[in-house]
Protein backbone atom coordinates (compact mmCIF):
# COMPACT_ATOMS: atom_id res chain seq x y z
CA UNK A 1 0.00 0.00 0.00
CA UNK A 2 1.26 3.43 -0.91
CA UNK A 3 0.49 6.10 1.37
CA UNK A 4 -0.70 9.57 0.57
CA UNK A 5 2.49 11.83 2.00
CA UNK A 6 2.38 14.56 3.84
CA UNK A 7 1.99 18.00 2.46
CA UNK A 8 5.06 19.68 2.52
CA UNK A 9 6.99 16.40 3.39
CA UNK A 10 6.75 17.23 7.29
CA UNK A 11 3.75 16.57 9.70
CA UNK A 12 1.77 19.58 11.20
CA UNK A 13 3.51 19.97 14.30
CA UNK A 14 7.09 19.91 12.68
CA UNK A 15 6.19 22.61 10.37
CA UNK A 16 4.73 24.80 13.23
CA UNK A 17 7.83 24.05 15.53
CA UNK A 18 9.77 25.76 12.40
CA UNK A 19 6.92 28.73 12.14
CA UNK A 20 7.62 29.06 15.44
CA UNK A 21 11.88 29.35 15.39
CA UNK A 22 10.88 31.98 12.65
CA UNK A 23 8.96 34.19 14.22
CA UNK A 24 11.29 34.10 17.15
CA UNK A 25 13.81 34.77 14.59
CA UNK A 26 12.12 37.47 12.71
CA UNK A 27 11.18 39.45 15.70
CA UNK A 28 14.89 39.35 17.23
CA UNK A 29 16.98 40.39 13.78
CA UNK A 30 20.00 38.58 13.44
CA UNK A 31 19.56 36.58 16.28
CA UNK A 32 19.87 32.86 15.91
CA UNK A 33 17.50 30.95 16.89
CA UNK A 34 17.78 26.80 18.04
CA UNK A 35 15.52 24.30 16.37
CA UNK A 36 14.76 20.74 16.02
CA UNK A 37 16.35 20.22 12.42
CA UNK A 38 14.70 17.58 11.23
CA UNK A 39 15.92 14.57 9.18
CA UNK A 40 15.85 14.92 5.31
CA UNK A 41 15.86 12.87 2.33
CA UNK A 42 18.79 14.69 1.57
CA UNK A 43 22.22 14.95 3.92
CA UNK A 44 22.23 17.69 6.37
CA UNK A 45 24.75 20.45 4.53
CA UNK A 46 23.18 20.71 1.48
CA UNK A 47 20.47 22.91 1.85
CA UNK A 48 18.29 20.99 4.67
CA UNK A 49 18.25 24.30 6.54
CA UNK A 50 16.77 26.29 3.75
CA UNK A 51 14.97 23.28 2.79
CA UNK A 52 12.95 22.85 6.17
CA UNK A 53 12.15 26.84 6.20
CA UNK A 54 10.72 26.40 2.28
CA UNK A 55 8.21 23.39 3.54
CA UNK A 56 7.11 25.34 6.32
CA UNK A 57 6.64 28.31 4.67
CA UNK A 58 4.86 27.18 1.86
CA UNK A 59 1.28 26.51 0.66
CA UNK A 60 -0.82 25.37 -2.06
CA UNK A 61 -0.50 28.99 -4.29
CA UNK A 62 2.66 29.41 -4.03
CA UNK A 63 5.69 29.76 -6.79
CA UNK A 64 9.28 28.78 -6.18
CA UNK A 65 12.44 29.06 -7.20
CA UNK A 66 15.47 27.57 -6.33
CA UNK A 67 19.07 28.72 -7.00
CA UNK A 68 22.29 27.07 -6.12
CA UNK A 69 25.67 28.92 -6.78
CA UNK A 70 23.23 31.53 -9.09
CA UNK A 71 22.19 28.80 -10.94
CA UNK A 72 18.38 27.43 -11.53
CA UNK A 73 19.49 24.30 -13.29
CA UNK A 74 22.14 23.05 -11.09
CA UNK A 75 22.19 19.46 -9.20
CA UNK A 76 21.26 20.41 -5.86
CA UNK A 77 18.49 23.14 -7.36
CA UNK A 78 17.20 20.65 -9.46
CA UNK A 79 16.43 18.19 -6.79
CA UNK A 80 15.16 20.29 -4.03
CA UNK A 81 12.76 21.51 -6.22
CA UNK A 82 11.56 17.88 -7.41
CA UNK A 83 11.37 17.27 -3.81
CA UNK A 84 9.02 20.54 -2.72
CA UNK A 85 6.61 20.03 -6.20
CA UNK A 86 6.49 16.04 -5.95
CA UNK A 87 5.38 17.01 -1.46
CA UNK A 88 3.29 20.30 -2.60
CA UNK A 89 2.44 20.36 -6.10
CA UNK A 90 3.42 24.06 -6.29
CA UNK A 91 4.27 25.26 -9.50
CA UNK A 92 7.75 26.26 -9.74
CA UNK A 93 9.60 28.72 -12.25
CA UNK A 94 12.68 30.27 -12.66
CA UNK A 95 11.96 34.00 -13.14
CA UNK A 96 12.85 35.67 -10.34
CA UNK A 97 10.20 38.16 -10.41
CA UNK A 98 7.42 35.35 -10.81
CA UNK A 99 7.93 33.72 -7.37
CA UNK A 100 7.07 34.02 -4.25
CA UNK A 101 9.48 31.76 -2.16
CA UNK A 102 13.13 31.68 -3.58
CA UNK A 103 15.36 29.68 -2.24
CA UNK A 104 18.71 30.45 -2.67
CA UNK A 105 22.56 29.37 -2.10
CA UNK A 106 25.47 31.55 -2.32
CA UNK A 107 23.57 34.49 -3.93
CA UNK A 108 20.92 36.73 -3.42
CA UNK A 109 19.19 37.51 -7.01
CA UNK A 110 20.46 40.88 -9.59
CA UNK A 111 16.95 41.46 -9.46
CA UNK A 112 15.02 43.69 -7.11
CA UNK A 113 13.56 41.62 -4.33
CA UNK A 114 9.36 42.59 -3.74
CA UNK A 115 7.40 42.96 -0.34
CA UNK A 116 5.85 40.07 -1.81
CA UNK A 117 8.75 37.53 -1.56
CA UNK A 118 10.28 35.49 0.86
CA UNK A 119 14.17 34.98 0.01
CA UNK A 120 15.26 31.78 2.04
CA UNK A 121 19.07 31.43 2.38
CA UNK A 122 21.07 28.06 3.21
CA UNK A 123 23.66 28.50 5.07
CA UNK A 124 26.72 25.92 6.31
CA UNK A 125 27.82 27.60 9.31
CA UNK A 126 25.55 30.44 10.94
CA UNK A 127 28.15 31.55 14.03
CA UNK A 128 30.50 34.82 13.01
CA UNK A 129 32.65 33.98 16.16
CA UNK A 130 33.61 30.30 15.58
CA UNK A 131 36.81 30.97 14.22
CA UNK A 132 37.86 32.88 17.63
CA UNK A 133 35.59 30.66 19.61
CA UNK A 134 34.86 26.44 19.10
CA UNK A 135 32.56 26.69 21.85
CA UNK A 136 28.51 26.56 21.78
CA UNK A 137 28.02 28.48 25.08
CA UNK A 138 30.99 30.87 24.90
CA UNK A 139 29.52 32.29 21.68
CA UNK A 140 26.27 32.43 22.69
CA UNK A 141 27.63 34.43 25.93
CA UNK A 142 29.36 36.87 23.83
CA UNK A 143 26.24 37.59 21.44
CA UNK A 144 24.12 38.05 24.28
CA UNK A 145 26.98 40.44 25.73
CA UNK A 146 27.83 42.27 22.55
CA UNK A 147 31.10 40.95 22.65
CA UNK A 148 31.85 40.88 18.97
CA UNK A 149 35.80 41.75 19.00
CA UNK A 150 36.89 38.41 17.66
CA UNK A 151 34.76 39.32 14.59
CA UNK A 152 36.55 42.52 14.16
CA UNK A 153 40.07 40.88 15.21
CA UNK A 154 39.52 38.36 12.14
CA UNK A 155 39.24 40.97 9.70
CA UNK A 156 42.42 42.87 11.40
CA UNK A 157 44.01 39.62 10.98
CA UNK A 158 43.70 39.77 7.41
CA UNK A 159 44.36 42.87 7.02
CA UNK A 160 47.86 42.15 8.81
CA UNK A 161 48.33 39.49 6.39
CA UNK A 162 46.70 40.25 3.11
CA UNK A 163 46.39 44.63 2.90
CA UNK A 164 42.94 44.23 2.94
CA UNK A 165 39.63 42.49 4.55
CA UNK A 166 39.87 39.42 2.35
CA UNK A 167 36.62 37.87 2.72
CA UNK A 168 35.69 35.82 -0.19
CA UNK A 169 31.89 35.48 1.57
CA UNK A 170 30.31 35.62 4.55
CA UNK A 171 31.70 38.70 5.01
CA UNK A 172 30.03 39.79 8.87
CA UNK A 173 26.93 41.95 9.30
CA UNK A 174 25.45 43.73 12.10
CA UNK A 175 21.91 43.51 11.86
CA UNK A 176 19.87 46.22 13.31
CA UNK A 177 22.67 47.47 14.92
CA UNK A 178 22.12 44.54 17.14
CA UNK A 179 23.60 40.84 16.63
CA UNK A 180 26.41 40.30 14.35
CA UNK A 181 25.15 37.60 11.76
CA UNK A 182 26.51 35.53 9.24
CA UNK A 183 24.97 36.56 6.05
CA UNK A 184 25.24 32.71 4.43
CA UNK A 185 27.98 31.86 2.34
CA UNK A 186 27.06 34.91 -0.27
CA UNK A 187 29.66 36.78 -1.80
CA UNK A 188 30.19 40.29 -0.47
CA UNK A 189 28.86 41.64 -3.52
CA UNK A 190 25.44 41.07 -1.81
CA UNK A 191 25.95 42.21 1.37
CA UNK A 192 24.48 45.54 0.59
CA UNK A 193 21.25 43.84 -1.36
CA UNK A 194 20.39 42.74 2.58
CA UNK A 195 20.29 46.67 4.09
CA UNK A 196 16.95 47.75 4.00
CA UNK A 197 15.73 44.83 1.72
CA UNK A 198 11.99 44.78 0.79
CA UNK A 199 11.69 40.96 1.24
CA UNK A 200 11.44 39.01 3.99
CA UNK A 201 15.12 37.02 4.21
CA UNK A 202 15.09 33.88 6.29
CA UNK A 203 18.19 31.75 7.01
CA UNK A 204 18.07 28.48 7.83
CA UNK A 205 21.35 25.82 9.21
CA UNK A 206 20.24 22.15 9.28
CA UNK A 207 23.44 20.84 10.65
CA UNK A 208 23.84 23.71 12.92
CA UNK A 209 20.18 23.91 13.61
CA UNK A 210 19.83 27.40 13.95
CA UNK A 211 17.16 30.04 11.88
CA UNK A 212 17.69 33.44 11.75
CA UNK A 213 16.43 36.31 9.63
CA UNK A 214 16.01 39.69 8.49
CA UNK A 215 12.89 41.60 8.50
CA UNK A 216 12.10 44.01 5.94
CA UNK A 217 13.13 47.25 5.72
CA UNK A 218 16.06 46.58 8.48
CA UNK A 219 19.33 47.78 8.71
CA UNK A 220 22.36 45.86 7.81
CA UNK A 221 25.75 46.63 8.22
CA UNK A 222 28.78 44.97 6.91
CA UNK A 223 31.73 45.20 8.95
CA UNK A 224 34.26 47.65 8.39
CA UNK A 225 37.42 49.66 10.07
CA UNK A 226 37.63 53.20 9.73
CA UNK A 227 40.61 53.27 7.28
CA UNK A 228 39.60 50.09 5.49
CA UNK A 229 35.81 50.18 4.19
CA UNK A 230 33.84 47.96 3.26
CA UNK A 231 34.12 46.97 -0.45
CA UNK A 232 32.34 44.86 -2.75
CA UNK A 233 33.99 42.50 -5.60
CA UNK A 234 35.29 44.92 -8.57
CA UNK A 235 34.40 43.41 -12.07
CA UNK A 236 35.56 46.92 -13.71
CA UNK A 237 35.83 47.14 -17.39
CA UNK A 238 34.36 43.71 -17.07
CA UNK A 239 30.73 42.46 -19.21
CA UNK A 240 28.84 39.27 -19.20
CA UNK A 241 29.77 37.91 -22.70
CA UNK A 242 26.44 36.64 -22.90
CA UNK A 243 24.06 39.57 -22.32
CA UNK A 244 26.82 42.46 -21.81
CA UNK A 245 25.66 43.22 -18.41
CA UNK A 246 28.31 45.26 -16.26
CA UNK A 247 27.05 45.80 -13.08
CA UNK A 248 26.33 42.33 -12.20
CA UNK A 249 28.56 39.46 -10.05
CA UNK A 250 30.04 37.69 -12.66
CA UNK A 251 31.65 34.02 -13.12
CA UNK A 252 35.46 33.88 -14.97
CA UNK A 253 35.64 31.22 -17.22
CA UNK A 254 38.77 30.35 -18.45
CA UNK A 255 38.82 28.17 -21.63
CA UNK A 256 41.36 25.00 -20.69
CA UNK A 257 42.60 24.66 -24.83
CA UNK A 258 43.31 28.47 -25.56
CA UNK A 259 43.59 29.64 -22.03
CA UNK A 260 41.24 32.79 -22.44
CA UNK A 261 39.03 34.22 -19.69
CA UNK A 262 35.84 35.58 -20.56
CA UNK A 263 33.00 36.89 -17.81
CA UNK A 264 29.82 35.63 -17.34
CA UNK A 265 26.46 36.66 -15.13
CA UNK A 266 26.41 34.13 -12.27
CA UNK A 267 22.76 34.69 -11.88
CA UNK A 268 21.39 32.58 -14.61
CA UNK A 269 17.72 34.12 -14.57
CA UNK A 270 19.19 37.42 -14.61
CA UNK A 271 21.19 36.73 -18.24
CA UNK A 272 18.14 34.89 -19.51
CA UNK A 273 15.53 37.63 -19.11
CA UNK A 274 18.67 40.19 -20.23
CA UNK A 275 19.16 38.52 -23.47
CA UNK A 276 15.52 37.54 -24.33
CA UNK A 277 14.59 41.30 -24.05
CA UNK A 278 17.59 41.97 -25.91
CA UNK A 279 16.05 39.45 -28.57
CA UNK A 280 12.70 40.91 -28.80
CA UNK A 281 13.58 44.20 -29.03
CA UNK A 282 16.11 43.28 -31.96
CA UNK A 283 13.96 41.12 -33.90
CA UNK A 284 10.87 43.88 -33.57
CA UNK A 285 13.03 46.93 -34.87
CA UNK A 286 14.11 44.67 -38.03
CA UNK A 287 10.47 43.46 -38.61
CA UNK A 288 8.98 47.56 -38.56
CA UNK B 1 51.46 59.74 46.28
CA UNK B 2 48.06 60.38 46.52
CA UNK B 3 45.13 60.05 49.50
CA UNK B 4 42.42 57.95 47.88
CA UNK B 5 43.30 54.05 46.50
CA UNK B 6 42.61 53.35 43.16
CA UNK B 7 41.11 49.52 44.05
CA UNK B 8 39.60 49.14 47.41
CA UNK B 9 39.16 45.31 48.37
CA UNK B 10 36.90 44.30 51.19
CA UNK B 11 36.77 41.66 53.02
CA UNK B 12 36.91 39.43 49.84
CA UNK B 13 35.66 35.36 50.47
CA UNK B 14 36.25 32.42 48.07
CA UNK B 15 34.75 29.12 48.97
CA UNK B 16 34.24 25.72 47.05
CA UNK B 17 31.92 23.98 48.83
CA UNK B 18 28.99 24.72 50.60
CA UNK B 19 30.40 25.47 54.17
CA UNK B 20 29.13 24.22 57.60
CA UNK B 21 28.79 24.97 60.90
CA UNK B 22 32.14 23.63 62.26
CA UNK B 23 33.87 25.77 59.60
CA UNK B 24 32.24 29.02 60.29
CA UNK B 25 35.31 29.49 62.80
CA UNK B 26 38.19 29.50 61.25
CA UNK B 27 40.13 28.44 64.61
CA UNK B 28 37.93 25.69 64.44
CA UNK B 29 39.54 21.80 65.28
CA UNK B 30 37.76 20.50 61.64
CA UNK B 31 39.30 23.09 59.89
CA UNK B 32 42.82 21.92 58.66
CA UNK B 33 44.71 24.50 57.26
CA UNK B 34 41.96 26.01 55.01
CA UNK B 35 40.13 22.53 54.33
CA UNK B 36 36.99 21.72 56.49
CA UNK B 37 36.90 17.87 57.40
CA UNK B 38 34.00 18.12 58.19
CA UNK B 39 31.65 19.16 54.97
CA UNK B 40 34.59 19.11 52.77
CA UNK B 41 34.42 22.61 52.10
CA UNK B 42 37.66 24.59 51.05
CA UNK B 43 38.06 28.29 52.01
CA UNK B 44 40.50 29.42 48.96
CA UNK B 45 40.25 33.02 50.57
CA UNK B 46 39.28 33.78 53.52
CA UNK B 47 38.36 37.68 54.71
CA UNK B 48 41.24 39.58 52.48
CA UNK B 49 41.22 43.52 52.41
CA UNK B 50 43.51 45.74 51.12
CA UNK B 51 43.91 48.95 48.91
CA UNK B 52 46.11 49.74 46.48
CA UNK B 53 47.07 53.41 45.82
CA UNK B 54 47.67 55.32 42.08
CA UNK B 55 51.08 54.58 40.74
CA UNK B 56 52.10 52.07 43.72
CA UNK B 57 53.16 48.65 42.96
CA UNK B 58 51.34 45.85 45.92
CA UNK B 59 52.88 42.17 46.10
CA UNK B 60 51.47 39.16 47.12
CA UNK B 61 53.51 36.32 48.59
CA UNK B 62 52.68 33.14 49.75
CA UNK B 63 52.77 29.59 49.40
CA UNK B 64 51.39 27.39 46.50
CA UNK B 65 47.50 26.84 47.56
CA UNK B 66 47.62 30.12 49.70
CA UNK B 67 44.91 31.61 47.89
CA UNK B 68 46.74 34.56 45.79
CA UNK B 69 45.87 33.46 41.84
CA UNK B 70 42.19 32.80 43.28
CA UNK B 71 42.02 36.18 44.32
CA UNK B 72 43.51 37.48 41.30
CA UNK B 73 41.07 35.85 39.35
CA UNK B 74 38.35 37.53 41.68
CA UNK B 75 39.28 40.21 41.23
CA UNK B 76 39.82 40.24 37.47
CA UNK B 77 36.34 38.52 37.25
CA UNK B 78 37.74 35.03 35.68
CA UNK B 79 35.57 33.50 39.04
CA UNK B 80 32.73 34.46 40.75
CA UNK B 81 34.10 35.35 44.95
CA UNK B 82 31.30 34.19 47.25
CA UNK B 83 31.58 37.60 49.38
CA UNK B 84 33.24 40.53 49.56
CA UNK B 85 33.57 44.09 47.96
CA UNK B 86 35.79 45.50 45.41
CA UNK B 87 35.66 49.37 44.45
CA UNK B 88 37.51 50.67 41.83
CA UNK B 89 38.12 54.86 41.91
CA UNK B 90 37.49 55.97 38.05
CA UNK B 91 35.22 57.69 36.61
CA UNK B 92 31.90 56.07 36.51
CA UNK B 93 32.74 53.58 38.32
CA UNK B 94 33.08 55.52 41.77
CA UNK B 95 30.87 54.51 44.88
CA UNK B 96 29.50 50.60 42.99
CA UNK B 97 30.47 47.32 44.02
CA UNK B 98 32.32 45.94 40.81
CA UNK B 99 31.86 42.30 41.76
CA UNK B 100 27.80 43.02 41.89
CA UNK B 101 28.22 44.83 38.12
CA UNK B 102 26.23 42.81 35.08
CA UNK B 103 28.83 40.81 33.08
CA UNK B 104 28.81 43.85 30.42
CA UNK B 105 29.95 46.30 32.92
CA UNK B 106 32.70 43.84 34.09
CA UNK B 107 33.68 43.16 30.57
CA UNK B 108 33.79 47.22 30.18
CA UNK B 109 36.33 47.24 33.18
CA UNK B 110 38.15 43.90 31.99
CA UNK B 111 38.65 46.07 28.52
CA UNK B 112 39.10 49.61 29.86
CA UNK B 113 40.49 49.71 33.41
CA UNK B 114 42.23 46.71 33.99
CA UNK B 115 45.38 44.56 32.33
CA UNK B 116 46.08 41.47 33.51
CA UNK B 117 48.85 39.03 32.75
CA UNK B 118 48.86 35.45 33.41
CA UNK B 119 51.29 32.82 34.58
CA UNK B 120 50.65 30.91 31.46
CA UNK B 121 50.51 33.00 28.38
CA UNK B 122 48.09 30.34 26.69
CA UNK B 123 45.47 32.25 29.24
CA UNK B 124 46.23 35.78 27.89
CA UNK B 125 46.85 35.05 23.75
CA UNK B 126 45.44 33.50 21.09
CA UNK B 127 48.32 31.31 20.13
CA UNK B 128 46.92 30.98 16.71
CA UNK B 129 46.51 35.13 15.50
CA UNK B 130 49.26 37.39 15.05
CA UNK B 131 51.22 38.81 17.88
CA UNK B 132 50.07 42.31 17.05
CA UNK B 133 46.84 40.84 16.47
CA UNK B 134 46.70 39.91 19.80
CA UNK B 135 47.39 43.41 21.19
CA UNK B 136 45.09 44.98 19.01
CA UNK B 137 42.09 42.42 20.12
CA UNK B 138 42.14 44.73 23.53
CA UNK B 139 42.25 48.25 21.58
CA UNK B 140 39.37 46.33 19.73
CA UNK B 141 37.45 45.29 22.44
CA UNK B 142 37.82 48.97 24.29
CA UNK B 143 36.17 50.27 20.90
CA UNK B 144 39.12 51.18 18.60
CA UNK B 145 38.78 50.85 14.90
CA UNK B 146 41.08 52.43 13.08
CA UNK B 147 43.84 49.85 11.70
CA UNK B 148 46.74 52.18 11.16
CA UNK B 149 46.79 53.41 14.77
CA UNK B 150 46.47 50.07 16.24
CA UNK B 151 49.07 48.99 14.12
CA UNK B 152 51.52 51.93 15.30
CA UNK B 153 50.59 51.62 18.76
CA UNK B 154 50.78 47.61 18.82
CA UNK B 155 54.88 47.92 17.01
CA UNK B 156 55.53 51.09 19.97
CA UNK B 157 55.10 48.36 22.57
CA UNK B 158 56.35 45.20 20.95
CA UNK B 159 59.45 47.48 20.72
CA UNK B 160 59.47 48.76 24.04
CA UNK B 161 59.05 44.82 24.96
CA UNK B 162 62.16 43.86 22.98
CA UNK B 163 60.25 41.93 20.35
CA UNK B 164 61.67 42.27 16.95
CA UNK B 165 59.34 44.14 14.62
CA UNK B 166 59.97 41.50 12.00
CA UNK B 167 58.42 38.73 13.79
CA UNK B 168 55.14 41.25 14.87
CA UNK B 169 53.01 38.87 12.34
CA UNK B 170 54.07 35.88 13.52
CA UNK B 171 51.88 33.95 16.40
CA UNK B 172 53.22 33.67 19.60
CA UNK B 173 53.02 29.56 19.26
CA UNK B 174 55.96 30.21 17.54
CA UNK B 175 57.64 32.16 20.37
CA UNK B 176 59.76 30.92 23.61
CA UNK B 177 58.28 30.98 26.71
CA UNK B 178 59.73 34.47 27.46
CA UNK B 179 58.89 35.80 24.60
CA UNK B 180 54.92 35.22 24.76
CA UNK B 181 54.93 36.57 27.98
CA UNK B 182 56.35 39.48 26.96
CA UNK B 183 53.75 39.92 24.03
CA UNK B 184 51.07 39.30 27.12
CA UNK B 185 52.61 42.06 28.68
CA UNK B 186 52.40 44.20 25.53
CA UNK B 187 48.70 43.15 25.16
CA UNK B 188 47.89 44.13 28.97
CA UNK B 189 49.34 47.70 28.29
CA UNK B 190 48.08 48.10 24.86
CA UNK B 191 44.98 50.94 26.45
CA UNK B 192 47.30 52.32 29.37
CA UNK B 193 44.89 50.33 31.75
CA UNK B 194 45.03 52.56 35.26
CA UNK B 195 45.66 48.70 37.10
CA UNK B 196 47.69 46.06 36.14
CA UNK B 197 47.56 42.43 37.14
CA UNK B 198 50.48 40.24 36.97
CA UNK B 199 49.92 36.67 38.25
CA UNK B 200 53.68 34.86 38.81
CA UNK B 201 55.13 36.47 35.45
CA UNK B 202 58.56 35.26 36.05
CA UNK B 203 57.84 31.61 36.92
CA UNK B 204 59.26 29.27 34.54
CA UNK B 205 61.39 31.50 32.53
CA UNK B 206 65.08 31.25 32.75
CA UNK B 207 67.11 34.00 34.73
CA UNK B 208 68.30 36.27 31.88
CA UNK B 209 65.03 36.63 30.81
CA UNK B 210 63.51 36.75 34.27
CA UNK B 211 65.42 39.84 34.61
CA UNK B 212 64.75 41.23 31.48
CA UNK B 213 60.87 41.05 32.20
CA UNK B 214 61.37 42.50 35.54
CA UNK B 215 63.43 45.29 34.42
CA UNK B 216 60.41 45.73 31.63
CA UNK B 217 57.97 45.98 34.16
CA UNK B 218 59.96 48.44 36.72
CA UNK B 219 60.56 50.71 33.62
CA UNK B 220 56.56 50.39 32.61
CA UNK B 221 55.60 50.88 36.25
CA UNK B 222 58.00 54.60 36.37
CA UNK B 223 57.12 55.74 33.05
CA UNK B 224 53.24 55.41 33.10
CA UNK B 225 52.53 55.50 36.63
CA UNK B 226 50.02 52.11 36.51
CA UNK B 227 49.02 50.94 39.99
CA UNK B 228 49.97 47.07 39.78
CA UNK B 229 49.40 43.89 42.15
CA UNK B 230 51.88 41.81 41.42
CA UNK B 231 51.69 37.55 42.96
CA UNK B 232 54.25 36.04 43.47
CA UNK B 233 55.93 32.78 45.50
CA UNK B 234 59.06 34.23 44.19
CA UNK B 235 60.66 36.94 47.46
CA UNK B 236 63.47 37.91 44.98
CA UNK B 237 60.28 39.24 42.47
CA UNK B 238 58.17 41.18 45.71
CA UNK B 239 61.79 42.56 46.73
CA UNK B 240 62.58 44.07 42.78
CA UNK B 241 58.69 45.26 42.45
CA UNK B 242 57.04 45.54 45.38
CA UNK B 243 57.02 49.12 47.35
CA UNK B 244 54.58 47.01 49.66
CA UNK B 245 53.54 43.35 50.35
CA UNK B 246 51.52 41.12 51.88
CA UNK B 247 51.93 37.74 53.01
CA UNK B 248 49.16 34.92 52.28
CA UNK B 249 48.99 31.90 53.78
CA UNK B 250 45.44 29.51 53.71
CA UNK B 251 43.51 32.03 51.80
CA UNK B 252 44.15 34.84 54.72
CA UNK B 253 46.60 37.58 54.70
CA UNK B 254 49.02 37.61 57.62
CA UNK B 255 51.08 40.43 57.46
CA UNK B 256 51.08 43.44 55.52
CA UNK B 257 53.64 46.50 54.95
CA UNK B 258 56.49 47.81 53.36
CA UNK B 259 58.14 45.27 51.55
CA UNK B 260 61.84 45.96 52.77
CA UNK B 261 60.43 45.76 56.93
CA UNK B 262 58.85 42.42 56.16
CA UNK B 263 61.54 40.94 54.58
CA UNK B 264 64.01 42.49 57.60
CA UNK B 265 62.13 41.85 60.01
CA UNK B 266 59.27 38.78 59.47
CA UNK B 267 56.28 39.12 62.40
CA UNK B 268 54.61 36.06 61.73
CA UNK B 269 56.32 32.62 62.07
CA UNK B 270 55.68 31.73 58.63
CA UNK B 271 57.08 35.12 56.84
CA UNK B 272 59.85 34.15 59.18
CA UNK B 273 60.35 30.93 57.74
CA UNK B 274 59.86 32.25 54.11
CA UNK B 275 62.37 34.70 54.42
CA UNK B 276 65.21 32.77 56.09
CA UNK B 277 64.56 29.97 53.08
CA UNK B 278 65.60 32.73 50.60
CA UNK B 279 69.03 31.63 48.96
Amino acid sequence: MITKPHFAFFDEGSKKEIRRATLKAVAIPGYQVPFASREMPIARGWGTGGLQLTLSLIGKDDVLKVIDQGADESVNAVSIKKLVRHTTGVSVTEDTGEANIIQSRHRIPEKQLREDQILVLQVPNPEPLRKVEAREYLTKRMHAEDDYSGAWLLLFEQIMKYGRMSTGAEHPVYVNGRYMMTPSPIPRFDNPKMHQSKALILLGAGREKKIFAVPPYTDVKSLAFDDYPFAVESFEGKACKLCGSTDVFLDEIIDPDTGERSYQCNDTSFCMEHLNAKEKEEVENSYV
Amino acid sequence: MSETPILQVKHLQKQFGTGCPHCLDKESVYVEKNYCTSCGTVHAVRDVSFDLYPGEVLGIVGESGSGKSTMLQGLYFDSDMTAGEVYINQPGLAGHNVLNLSSQQKRYIRNHVYGMVYQNPVHGLKMNFSSIGNIAEKMIAAGNRHVGSMEKRGEELLENVHIPLRRRKEEPQNFSGGMQQRVQIAKALSNNPPILFLDEVTTGLDLSVQASVLDLIKQIQRELHISMVVVSHDLAVIRMLADRSIVMLNGEIIEKGLTDQILEDPQHEYTQQLVYSLL
